[in-house]
């Protein structure tokens, strides 16, 4: 794996990455703060994680072990493109072991083995403005998060409730970032906002279609919305892994035939081999740490 | 009807020599004027009299050319309302003020189910508990005869007299001390509009709300308001109470819209 000469490390022009890596800072120094940042065309289509890949590229080094994950699958088509990318254009070892990683790049979820210290999670985001769906001009929106103006946001969760009973809201469920900034934790499903609050590992979170970088330090306190008697709750699952026998993870339903047969299965590909591996058996129920 | 002035000193709202250019064209030209807690000030006058860039001044949607706005906040300090920094301005908007639109659409959220409209202001200011804010905007629901089983419908199937109605809730569920109207009344039929005057007397009455009605109707206004002012060309030309302009005009331009109003 060498880098092809037709290329600079990690595919991006040193003044991009310079440009980008102010971005970054910014963001870090004012978390949940969307700052602007001149997105560039990348060798893929919008929506598959064009934002990321420019953080990712901008923070990468010769030294880092790179994974990918999408929906908390290594093997999927983004997770293995993206990750060939990387290993063409930068030559980095890539892994998809969550423990060995430096930099990990994620679509929608965040690994069940906690993160540690000097790890990065780099977040693909669709749509950073949490307000988006409710206040269309972007010119109100910006306002609304510099007054700190953000009623709004329970209106939406006030509707949840009376259509629904409770807060349907299950995947970008909005966060209040170290009591300032409204945030949208992007597509991350609400089973793992909780990993977000005070987490050792720097989180990035990059949005290319939209232009937008934010971030969350080391150990910031990110709080889900909710009401006093209706408080944020975590998706729980019947059922454990049906492969690892994980509880307490978030699983996918997989479907096993046409006569209605379906399991659940760990949605982190590599948390569930790694059990599988050491012996964990299908019908255990242990939880996950 | 001065009776609602009584025990109440002091002007809510002062406006001087409020002036407004748009380029070379004026909208409306040093209007000065007070209201007192629990009074109803209608201004009066034909379309492009300048009533709406008036409303629009006082209550700080457009900055005026020239003149001063002051107001007198609940800690009962007059404070200029041009200095008052942005966030302090929205606080002011949508806790101590209410505005009615004649377009319900401008002041509802029409995709919002009505409960959501009413709690909108209540979670603004911090209601974090889904079983009050709903209590309450069942209340004003009530108040405002929208049946309570209509509270998870949204205004877009509810009927323009309703969405007035509405609307109205929605603005005074954190009990507004001054509250501006544009036209409450246009563009419903007559037998709606009575009722929906009479809920406006009703709140005017039991809240000792204040307001600022802007209409071209004349029997809105004395139905409502306690005193008049009659706009022209920019200019105020003549105020007074109600009644006494209404019966006894005295400048021609009144006397002809008097005369021309079919119910006068």
């Amino acid at each position: 794996m060498s880098t092809p000469p037709t290329y600079n490390f990690a595919y991006l022009d040193e003044q991009t990455k310079r440009m980008i890596r102010r971005a970054i800072l910014k963001a870090i120094a004012i978390p949940g703060y969307q700052v602007p940042f001149a997105s560039r065309e990348m060798p893929m289509p919008y929506g598959w994680g064009t934002g990321g890949v420019q953080v990712t590229a901008s923070i990468l080094g010769p030294d880092d072990v790179l994974k990918v994950i999408d929906q908390g699958a290594d093997d999927t088509t983004n997770a293995v493109s993206i990750r060939r990318f990387f290993a063409r254009t930068a030559g980095v070892a890539t892994t998809t072991h969550t423990a060995e990683a430096t930099i990990i790049q994620t679509r929608h979820r965040i690994p069940e083995t906690p993160l540690r210290e000097g790890q990065i999670l780099v977040y693909q985001v669709p749509i950073p403005e949490p307000l988006r769906f409710l206040e269309p001009r972007e010119i109100e929106t910006r306002q609304m998060h510099a007054l700190e103006d953000y009623g709004l946001m329970h209106v939406k969760l006030y509707e949840d409730i009376a259509r629904h009973g409770h807060i349907a809201t299950t995947y970008a469920y909005p966060v209040k970032v170290q009591d300032r900034y409204l945030m949208d934790p992007s597509p991350t499903p609400k089973f793992d906002n909780p990993k977000m609050d005070m987490s050792p590992a720097l989180q990035l979170f990059g949005a290319g279609r939209e232009q937008r970088i934010y971030a969350l330090p080391p150990y910031t306190r990110v709080v889900s919305l909710d009401f006093e008697d209706h408080p944020f709750e975590r998706t729980r699952f019947d059922k454990p892994c049906s492969q690892c026998g994980a509880a307490g993870v978030y699983l996918d339903e997989v479907v096993t035939d046409d006569a209605g047969g379906r399991m659940f299965v760990c949605s982190d590909t590599d948390y569930c081999a790694g059990r599988r591996q050491s012996g964990a058996k299908t019908s255990s129920a242990e939880t996950a740490p | 009807m001065t009776a609602a002035r009584a025990g109440s000193e002091s002007p809510l709202l002062t406006a001087e020599g409020l002036t407004k250019h748009y380029g070379a064209r004026l909208g409306c030209a040093d209007v000065s004027l007070e209201i007192y807690p629990g009074e109803v000030l209608a201004v009066v006058g034909e379309s492009g009299s300048g009533k709406s860039t008036l409303l629009s001044l006082l209550s700080t949607q457009m900055r005026p050319s020239s003149g001063s706005i002051r107001y007198r906040m609940r800690d009962d300090v007059m404070r200029d309302l041009f200095e008052l920094g942005e966030a302090e301005r929205r606080f002011l908007l949508r806790t101590d003020w209410g505005f009615v639109h004649q377009d319900a659409r401008l002041g509802l959220r029409i995709g919002v189910s009505a409960g959501g409209n009413v709690g909108e202001r209540l979670m603004a200011v911090g209601w974090r508990n889904y079983g009050r804010i709903r209590q309450e905007a069942v209340d004003w629901l009530a108040r405002v005869e929208i049946d309570a089983d209509r509270i998870d419908d949204t205004p877009a199937t509810f009927s323009g007299g309703m969405r007035q109605r509405l609307q109205i809730a929605k603005n005074m569920v954190t009990s507004p001390r001054l509250v501006f109207m544009d036209e409450p009344t246009g563009g419903l039929d007559v037998s709606v509009q009575a009722r929906l005057l009479d809920l406006l007397r009703g709140l005017v009455a039991d809240y000792g709300l204040a307001a600022i009605i802007v209409t071209h109707d004349l029997a809105v206004a004395r139905l409502l308001s306690h005193r008049l002012m009659v706009m022209r060309r920019g200019r105020v030309i003549e105020t007074g109470l109600t009644d006494q302009v209404l019966d006894d005009p005295r400048e021609p331009y009144t006397q002809l819209l008097v005369s021309s109003d079919l119910r006068g």
